[in-house]
């Protein structure tokens, strides 16, 4: 018998303690950290990003349970795959509104090599979650919505950006690596004034290997439409080829990388 | 000139070193005395020289009228092809470095008749046309074909499970092919010294004059008529082929004359070519050493006979098409992989081959089967990689586990995913049996689903409301025990009249006198056994029976695992589906006591079969194409593309090794967003999925979208290939049909 029969369903016994709520795995992740990866989206989010792309995971109700030591042994099957880059990524939703459970992941995911990335957008500091960005997260993915507060305000509905660089600022100081991630809208987030003030605020952190810019796109509005909602960006166009040139060459003068996801 | 410049030009004279393979036939030992392993990148590689560019020319413009012709370019009606019935054929003689056509024009198809004669007629009438009269008056009057044996020895039982699709694509009016020539002996010790060494394993063969001997001395006969044969087609290009390739470009070209042979005799469905590259970079590396020739010469020789191979054309009728769809020839080139001591078998040939993918565009021939191991040189990981990105032409197996398991290193690919030692062994090839029709056997009282036909006794009609795993299963064992047995049959008289009456006198000729033989079974259906079964377990499936009490529709209650989501309450139905299929298959004595071996592998006969095959309990309705080989239904893998890949990677070689056909389609953006990350996940992917201890891998890195377009204007896209189960298609020319159920595949995205 292959041995990559692994039987899965073990009957665990579920508690508060080891259930993630998931919203859904995708086994073959090529655009949420290095190499091939696990993805877990996690259900539940406190923000509604205006151009969120996966908006039926921020309703905090819904999702699916998972036993964590299921979602390990998913991992452990994928472990060929992984090569000396991939590794499980946590993404969402709000990966950290689990914090305190994501713990008991990554330990075990530690346990057995596997690398783990958190895809966050660091509005959360509290003891879990600094636990999690100290001992267990080998990669933090960090999303910048908008470098001033009331572009802040208005693509998350939410006040207070500075949160979010408390949650930089905390991971530097650890000095394990970071991606940070900006979501680049025509008119909203790429103008060059404001790319240039990201690349200065960032210019001096030594953790951060790269920043990747997430092209804006309509794929998800069906979704909004699914869910009843009202999609505000509707007059939002998606970048020129020209736009993501001289971002991604502004970006450059400051950051060791710029990528293009 | 200088005498010392002079001096300093004249050729190095390196010899080969020496070893066995001077005192017996033994290219293998050849190849491990001098061997080369290449580490570098692909940064030598030139472009197409200009004569091969010209030659292209001729060759794209001759393919284009081939198109335009429905599909054939022409035939020559009045020869039987052989291996020396006809004269030279070129291209474009003044830029032929390579030379040799299977007839005396390009493109231009031969009548190979003793597969099939009806078969000929047919083809030929589909074109408007038909043989001449005295190959006509031959055919129907005095000569008997293998069709004609096989339709005289099956039985009534055999012909009702052919004509009603349990088994289907058997190779009873057509070549069987899958026999892989050692063509490189030829240009390793030149013909007369073959025919010395089977003059004298002629005369060992003795009695007492049993049917084996007999037949053996008889064999052997007929080779070394080949092998003079060989010598003739020689001799109508200028070829001393009688003796050993002398330098570089002999070699490729005795080579390839020794294929030639075996295209011009035989129109076997698969003629792989074997594991040639590494051989020919022994000669290729010594003439670069001695100075006699540079990269663009050397690259010239491989792009020139890569062109070869691919003008290779066989006479078909369109209902063949049905069941290998676009025109294949399987001109199957095994490359890279490793040696039993360590080294690894990519030279800078092996690089030379999968170049000719760039300077002379994708194609689907030669069928380049990349021998994947984990020990293969990084870079050349990447550029097999970069590869299959940019043309979608190549396939990848398993080189550890064949090695590993069947023992040698010095072995090709037959047809698809066949693993044979190159000169020792042959494969009679079976198409394959369709286990979703037998399990539909089990449900309906033994009888044939569609026509209410009785196939299989002792099976009860089971009327009750939803259908009871345990009896299904039980049942399913009756059906499949029988199913086998035919099968069986079928495949006894087929080989049986194939040696008597088509035999590969030309290839057998460069195969060891009396080689191992495995036969090649196979089934189709897999993905739909495993969820069906999975359905009938886990969920509650209610059949709907017409009048008669067959089963016409399933209706199913609750959801179940569905084959493709790496679950293993579903996974464990297609591993045991093959295991327990090919246990039955094992305990049959076969026809020259030949090594019974499986496949699961469909090619493009999944669309007939499941034409032929009525509603499923899986919930598949009645004739929907199955999944080719052993992939999971389209769309019912739902985890992404590596849950889909474990899946298929539970069912054990060891249980089928005669290969495990997956293909898998994948949008580029979904790999990675860069070329560099693409390169990087899919070797992280090929050696994820292989250390699974799966098989066989196609890749096609494709949007839909480009396939769509190539449907509405074929004309731009002339030589977009894909590939479907176990090998590629020049995609344009699939049916509409085809391409659709192409197109309706999974293709992976990330979400």
């Amino acid at each position: 018998m292959n041995p990559f029969f692994i039987h899965l369903n073990v009957n665990n016994i579920r508690t508060s303690e080891n259930i993630l709520n998931v919203h859904s795995i995708e086994s073959f992740g090529t655009h949420d950290g290095p190499g091939i990866r696990l993805v877990i989206f996690l259900q539940g989010c406190k923000l509604k990003c205006q151009y969120c792309h996966n908006p039926d995971t921020i309703d905090t109700h819904g999702g699916k349970e998972y036993h964590i030591e299921d979602l390990v042994q998913r991992a452990i099957k994928m472990k060929s795959y992984f090569g000396e880059k991939g590794g499980v990524t946590v993404s969402g939703g709000e990966p950290l509104l689990q914090a305190h459970n994501l713990i008991a992941l990554f330990k075990r995911l530690k346990e057995e090599g596997i690398h783990t990335n958190l895809d966050t957008n660091g509005r959360m500091l509290n003891h879990p979650t600094i636990e999690l960005l100290d001992n267990y997260a080998d990669l933090v993915m960090l999303d910048i919505k908008h470098m001033r507060e009331e572009g802040f305000q208005r693509i998350t509905g939410k006040r207070n950006k500075e949160t979010t660089f408390n949650f930089a600022k905390h991971r530097e100081a650890s000095g394990k690596k970071m991606w940070l991630r900006y979501v680049l809208i025509p008119g909203i987030t790429n103008t060059p004034e404001l790319l240039h003030e990201l690349g200065n605020y960032f210019k001096e952190y030594k953790t951060i290997e790269q920043i990747e810019l997430q092209p804006y796109h309509k794929l998800g509005i069906h979704k909004w439409d699914a869910l009843g909602w009202e999609y505000e960006l509707k007059d939002a166009r998606e970048n020129t080829k020209e736009e993501l040139t001289l971002a991604s060459e502004i970006l450059s003068n400051y950051f060791k990388k710029v990528k293009i996801n | 000139m200088e005498l010392d410049e002079l001096l300093l030009e004249e050729p190095k004279n390196i010899e080969f070193k020496k070893g066995v393979w001077n005192t017996s036939i033994n290219v293998r030992d050849f190849v491990i005395q001098n061997i080369v392993s290449y580490y570098g990148d692909d940064q030598f590689l030139v472009g197409a020289s200009k004569k091969t560019q010209k030659l292209w020319e001729v060759c794209k413009e001759g393919m284009k009228q081939e198109r335009q012709n429905n599909g054939v370019h022409s035939v020559d009606t009045e020869t039987i092809s052989g291996v020396a019935s006809f004269g030279a054929g070129y291209i474009d003689k003044e830029n032929e470095v390579i030379v040799g056509l299977q007839t005396d024009g390009l493109l231009k198809r031969a009548m190979k008749p003793f597969g099939g004669y009806k078969v000929v007629q047919k083809a030929l009438q589909e074109h408007g046309l038909k043989p001449s009269e005295e190959i006509n008056e031959l055919f129907t009057k005095y000569v008997k074909t293998h069709n004609d044996g096989v339709f005289d020895a099956y039985n009534a039982e055999i012909r009702k499970f052919r004509s009603l699709g349990f088994l289907t694509g058997l190779p009873d009016n057509y070549a069987r092919g899958r026999i892989i020539g050692d063509y490189r002996r030829v240009a390793l010790y030149g013909i007369d010294k073959l025919i010395e060494i089977k003059k004298a394993d002629l005369a060992n063969i003795e009695g007492p004059m049993t049917d084996a001997v007999i037949r053996l001395r008889e064999e052997v006969s007929e080779q070394i008529r080949a092998l003079k044969d060989m010598i003739v087609m020689g001799n109508h290009y200028n070829l001393e082929l009688n003796r050993p390739a002398e330098n570089a470009q002999e070699a490729v070209q005795w080579t390839y004359m020794a294929y030639l042979a075996a295209v011009k005799e035989q129109d076997g469905a698969a003629m792989s070519l074997g594991n040639v590259s590494t051989f020919l970079d022994i000669f290729i590396e010594r003439d670069l050493q001695n100075g006699t020739i540079t990269e663009v010469e050397a690259q010239e020789y491989i792009d020139q006979f890569v062109m070869k191979l691919r003008m290779v054309r066989h006479l078909r009728m369109a209902a063949y098409d049905e069941i290998f769809a676009g025109d294949p020839t399987w001109v199957t080139e095994a490359i890279g992989g490793m040696l039993n001591d360590g080294r690894t078998k990519v030279t800078k040939t092996a690089y030379r081959f999968l170049h000719t993918l760039y300077n002379l565009g994708p194609s689907p021939e030669p069928n380049i089967t990349v021998l994947w191991s984990p020990l293969l040189p990084q870079n050349f990981k990447s550029f097999c990689a970069k590869v299959a990105i940019d043309t979608s032409s190549i396939q990848f197996e398993n080189d550890d586990l064949m090695r590993n398991l069947r023992g040698s290193d010095d072995y090709g690919i037959a047809c698809c995913v066949s693993y044979q030692e190159i000169g020792k062994q042959i494969q009679f090839f079976g198409a394959r049996t369709n286990l979703a029709k037998t399990l539909l056997l089990a449900i309906n009282g033994g009888r044939c689903e569609i026509t209410g036909t009785k196939m299989v006794d002792g099976i009860e009609i089971d009327n009750s409301e939803y259908l009871d795993f345990d009896k299904v299963m039980a049942n399913y064992k009756i059906a499949m025990k029988h199913v086998a047995k035919v099968y069986n049959d079928a495949m006894n008289i087929i080989h049986y009249m194939h040696d008597k009456y088509y035999y590969e006198k030309a290839q057998m000729a460069l195969i060891d006198t009396n080689p191992q033989i495995n036969i090649a079974y196979g089934i189709a259906g897999l993905s739909i056994l495993a969820d069906s079964l999975s359905a009938i377990k886990y969920a509650k499936v209610k059949p709907i029976r017409n009048e008669e009490g067959l089963t016409v529709d399933f209706k199913i209650e609750g959801d179940f695992p569905k084959y493709g989501n790496d679950d293993d309450r579903v996974d464990i139905f297609a591993h045991n589906g093959v295991e327990d299929f090919n246990n039955e298959l094992k305990k049959l004595k076969v026809y020259k006591d030949a090594d019974p071996t499986m496949s699961v592998l469909t090619i493009t006969s999944n669309v007939v079969y499941g034409k032929k095959t009525g509603a499923t309990p899986d919930g598949r309705a009645k004739g929907v194409p199955f999944a080719p080989g052993a992939n999971p239904m389209h769309g019912r893998d739902t985890n992404g593309a590596i849950a889909s890949l474990n899946s298929v990677a539970k069912i054990d070689y060891k249980d089928s090794q005669d290969g495990i056909s997956n293909t898998f389609s994948i949008v580029p953006k979904s790999l990675g967003s860069t070329q560099e990350d693409r390169i990087d996940n899919l070797v992280a992917t090929l050696n994820g999925y292989f250390e699974h201890g799966a098989q066989h891998l196609n890749v096609n890195v494709l949007d839909k979208e480009t396939l769509l377009d190539a449907m509405e204007h074929p004309e731009n896209h002339p030589q977009l290939t894909i590939r479907v189960s176990g090998y590629a298609v020049n995609f344009i020319r699939l049916t509409k049909e085809q391409q659709m159920e192409v197109i309706s595949r999974s293709f992976h995205k990330s979400m």
